[in-house]
């Protein structure tokens, strides 16, 4: 990957993709950082339920990854992340935040406790950048390996059945948020019950050389089970309906932003619960703190909207007709059976009970209709399904 | 014939302030002195069968609001982006900068991991000061000592879309306009190949080193145009640099205006403290109340005007003014497209801008010689082979090739340009193309070396300077090119300057000569054709 000659390939394959290409049959594929991956493999709706009914299987590999070790790992997590990563146990996976000098939201992302003192970051955006500015002053090894490390997300209600029928013993008893190791021909296999979908679910790291074996496990063992390969647009459905929110759409990452005052506080994303003034420094405290009192300008809020037409990138209106926001993410939840959003809204807007109106544009046989559906915001999560806490887990 | 307007010299911003006020009704006369027009923007047939752009010789900074609003697309005018650029190292790497954004940050990777992941944040801030300018290239920069209603009206904009950078964007804008490109970058980037790559923008033109301070604004200066909303692209003009210049002359005669060549002005004619028009190299007298000088502001001031009419502090900032000579130019007609093996076959940066001077000490040491009065033993070369991507400009098969030189002072060791000189300086940077194609000495088969000598005598550019005066803070905005006169009205009534030596610079925009209209036109109480910048919010 590094030679000279790189520039014959814009685009790589992933570890797994002999497989996941195999059953590409739309060929609809998009740009992931380095790499192609399927929009979708089939069908959208199918993919999406086989996430919600039997298991969902994602190509992975993409995801920016940092392994962080040295003595000064924890103390530099601790610096960079809003959350106190003291309290996250070896084995133990924890979503987190970070923030820029100004308390705005850089990235989202996974913090693994791998075994005592070593870490992996897991982003949607690139941040060997920030990651090095950050490690000023501290002993500790930064290392990017998004390449290094070939991995699958395994979600849906039959995941702990069919990982367990590949041979992970006990896989049952992993919590969520855990992280577990098993020897799978050789090679160390790592498996953290955690996901994209808010669904009982697993992540499945390992030697990219190891992909395609581990590949073939799991759908031979899944094959009774309703295993299927899933692309980016259904795994984008079960993402909102989990009220999950993700980096360039429902924010703008705090180091692209070109404009001013487009970024976010973690406050402005509902993530308050990821910042811990009790520890005594971090990136962006003084900043939270003094937004903290001064108030934030926006809230990010769960709304759900009357009808049934998708409220993508709609404006969002009070009651006296005046726009206090926009939609993120919006769709039809299939699983939920409501008309579901994601919306970034001026503050005040966005306590429950608020008067909110969307306005939706929509097409019928090219003509284009309008509609101002009520809004109402949601706290919780549009689908939480008890099978993704219980432990052991079930056969689903 | 009486004109309402003289426009003295037809380079882009002469055509393009003429072809405004002819759009307002206005009758205008464009005189220029060579045979040809097009000033610093021409395509000449100097071997045949070969179109050189031999001034000037790529485009992105071209005002896209002119360029639609003189219908420039319909008097022929295409610009063809044209993809990156590459500097080839010592050690028979290069490095690459692609303009696939995947592909460039893996190549920036090669070189340091680190710096492919800030070569964001690298763009993301200038991105930032581009949109700061931007607004300001279709304005007319505010007197800041003055208080008439307009001048204020600027200034609060100006003051209001600074504030609008917020607070960390204003201390960098500030930190930024007085950094040397060498200090800017090591803000970001650790390989010396990198920074020695980015580099190269920050000192195009300009007698300064990458180390010296407001070589970071000359970086910008060549990152703020776009083509067709792509951001800091750059490409060709079809047809080489003329097609700017011609499409620009069509406009005009489209409204009626005139276009006089081989006629070189002599003086401006000043009679009770206004301009009355102007007296040409034969002698004859052509007169008008209106009189733009499309020239640098050293010749404008110090050739045109009979000094003994300027007031002595005009002379003695028209002398001061920094117009140093710093750039030289090969033009070369090639049988055919010379190999560069460092790059393998088919690497699509072979289409973009090709360097050879990869660390920061080389491109300093190249300052060096020029402050010793010599040419760059080692120099900063900019080459590019348009006809690559343009089929009009060679035979098919064969090449030009465009070589931009930096450093080349105006006088060798003191002393006069000699042709034995031009000819070492030639070979210069022949040989260090050679080093990196073993092919390209043999193709050969026609070069037009042009040092600050030549550009000066034919183009009539003081000692070479392609911007028309230094792009530092002390000749920008306000103080371009004089404090008190950067509202393109000269020290009398009637005369005007378009130019590059005024707001906002060189470059190839168009934006000085739009600008003087608009200045004339509401002077002249007629309604304002001139557009707008298209703001982006």
């Amino acid at each position: 990957m590094n030679q000279k000659e790189h520039f014959r390939k814009f685009v790589y394959q992933t570890a797994f993709d002999s497989r996941t290409s195999r059953l590409n049959q739309l060929k609809a594929v998009h740009r992931w950082k380095d790499y192609l991956v399927a929009d979708a493999y089939e069908d959208v709706a199918l993919e999406y339920f086989a996430m919600r009914n039997s298991t969902g299987v994602f190509d992975l590999c993409p995801m920016t990854k940092h392994k962080i070790s040295g003595p000064d790992a924890l103390d530099y997590l601790n610096r960079l992340l809003t959350r106190d990563v003291s309290k996250l146990k070896p084995a133990r996976v924890s979503y987190c935040v970070w923030c820029d000098d100004d308390g705005q939201v850089i990235d989202d992302g996974t913090v693994f406790h791998m075994r005592e003192g070593e870490y992996m970051l897991c982003s949607q955006e690139r941040q060997l950048d920030w990651l090095s500015i950050s490690a000023l002053g501290f002993d500790v090894t930064i290392e990017e390996v998004t390449h290094d490390i070939a991995a699958l997300a395994v979600q849906g209600p039959t995941s702990c059945a069919i990982l367990r029928d590949m041979g992970l013993a006990n896989i049952e008893k992993l919590k969520p948020f855990g992280i577990t190791w098993f020897d799978f021909e050789g090679s160390e296999l790592m498996v953290s019950r955690t996901g994209f979908t808010g669904d009982l679910g697993y992540e499945v790291w390992i030697e990219p050389a190891k992909a395609e074996a581990l590949w073939d496990a799991l759908f031979a063992a899944g094959r009774i089970r309703g295993i299927r390969a899933i692309g980016t647009h259904a795994l984008e459905m079960t993402r909102i309906e989990a009220g999950f929110i993700q980096a360039g759409v429902d924010f703008l990452p705090a180091d692209s932003a070109v404009r001013h005052g487009r970024t976010r506080s973690p406050f402005e994303l509902g993530l308050s619960w990821l910042v811990d003034f009790k520890k005594p420094n971090f990136t962006g405290r003084q900043a939270l703190l003094a937004e903290k009192e001064r108030g934030s300008r926006f809230n990010l809020v769960k709304l759900d909207i009357e009808g049934n037409k998708p409220a993508k990138d709609a404006y969002i209106y009070n009651g006296k007709n005046k726009v206090v926001g926009t939609v993120t993410s919006a769709m039809w939840s299939p699983t939920a059976k409501a008309n579901i959003a994601l919306a970034s809204l001026h503050a005040p807007w966005g306590k429950p009970g608020d008067d909110l109106y969307a306005e939706i544009y929509y097409q019928r046989e090219l003509k284009w209709n309008r509609v101002k559906a009520r809004a109402t915001v949601v706290e919780g999560v549009f689908f939480d399904p008890e099978r993704r806490k219980v432990t052991p887990a079930r056969d689903y | 014939m009486k004109h309402d307007a003289i426009v003295i010299g037809a380079g882009h911003n002469g055509l393009a302030n003429a072809a405004f006020l002819a759009k307002a009704g206005m009758k205008v006369l464009v005189l220029e002195k060579n045979p040809w027009i097009g000033g610093a923007a021409v395509s000449r047939e100097l071997h045949e069968g070969w179109i050189y752009s031999n001034c000037s010789y790529v485009c992105s900074l071209l005002r896209p609001e002119i360029y639609r609003n003189l219908n420039l697309a319909k008097h022929g005018l295409q610009v063809i982006p044209y993809g990156g650029g590459v500097t080839f190292l010592r050690n028979g790497d290069i490095m690459g900068n692609y303009i696939d954004h995947d592909v460039k940050r893996r190549e920036i990777a090669r070189h340091s991991k680190r710096d492919a992941d800030a070569y964001h944040r690298f763009s993301r801030d200038v991105t930032r000061q581009c949109r700061f300018i931007r607004d300001f290239l279709l304005r007319t920069p505010p007197d800041p000592t003055s208080f008439r209603p307009r001048d204020i009206y600027e200034l609060l904009y100006t003051m209001k879309k600074f504030l609008n950078l917020g607070e960390r964007t204003m201390y960098e804008t500030i930190r930024f306009y007085s950094m040397s490109v060498g200090d800017y970058l090591d803000e970001y980037f650790e390989s010396d190949m990198v920074k020695a790559h980015f580099s190269g923008s920050g000192i195009i033109g300009t007698a300064l080193g990458v180390y010296s301070p407001g070589t970071a604004y000359v970086l910008l200066h060549h990152y703020m145009g776009d083509i067709d909303g792509s951001a800091g692209a750059w490409g060709f003009a079809r047809g080489g640099m003329g097609s700017v210049s011609k499409a620009l002359a069509g406009a005009l005669q489209e409204h009626g205006g005139e276009i006089r060549t081989d006629a070189g002005v002599d003086r401006i004619i000043v009679n009770n403290g206004r301009v009355s028009g102007v007296a040409l190299e034969n002698g004859d007298e052509i007169h008008a109340d209106i009189v733009v000088s499309n020239l640098d502001p050293k010749r404008t001031f110090l050739k045109l005007f009979d000094e003994k009419d300027l007031d002595p502090r005009m002379v003695e900032r028209a002398r001061n003014f920094k117009i140093r000579g710093s750039s030289g130019k090969l033009n070369i007609a090639l049988d055919g497209a010379p190999d560069f093996p460092a790059l393998g076959e088919n690497n699509p940066l072979r289409v973009g801008d090709m360097h050879f001077v990869d660390s920061m000490e080389r491109l300093e040491r190249a300052f060096d010689d020029w402050k010793n009065g010599m040419w760059s033993r080692d120099p900063y070369v900019d080459c590019l082979i348009p006809t690559l991507t343009d089929p009009t400009m060679a035979p098919p098969g064969k090449h030009f090739m465009s070589c931009f030189v930096q450093y080349v002072p105006p006088k060798v060791k003191g002393k006069d340009w000699t042709d034995e000189d031009r000819d070492a300086f030639g070979k210069v940077v022949i040989d260090q193309i050679g080093r990196y194609s073993p092919n390209f000495k043999d193709l050969i088969l026609h070069v037009e070396v042009r040092t600050p000598r030549e550009l000066e005598a034919e183009v009539g550019l003081t000692e070479g300077n392609i911007f028309q005066g230094e792009l530092t803070m002390d000749q920008l905005m306000f103080n371009r090119p004089f404090p008190g006169y950067a509202q393109y009205r000269g020290p009398m009534k009637g005369m005007y300057m378009c130019g590059s030596g005024t707001h906002p610079g060189g470059g190839v925009m168009a934006a000085p000569g739009a600008n003087a209209a608009r200045e004339i036109l509401a002077d002249m109480k007629r309604t304002n054709v001139v557009p707008e910048t298209e703001l982006d919010d």
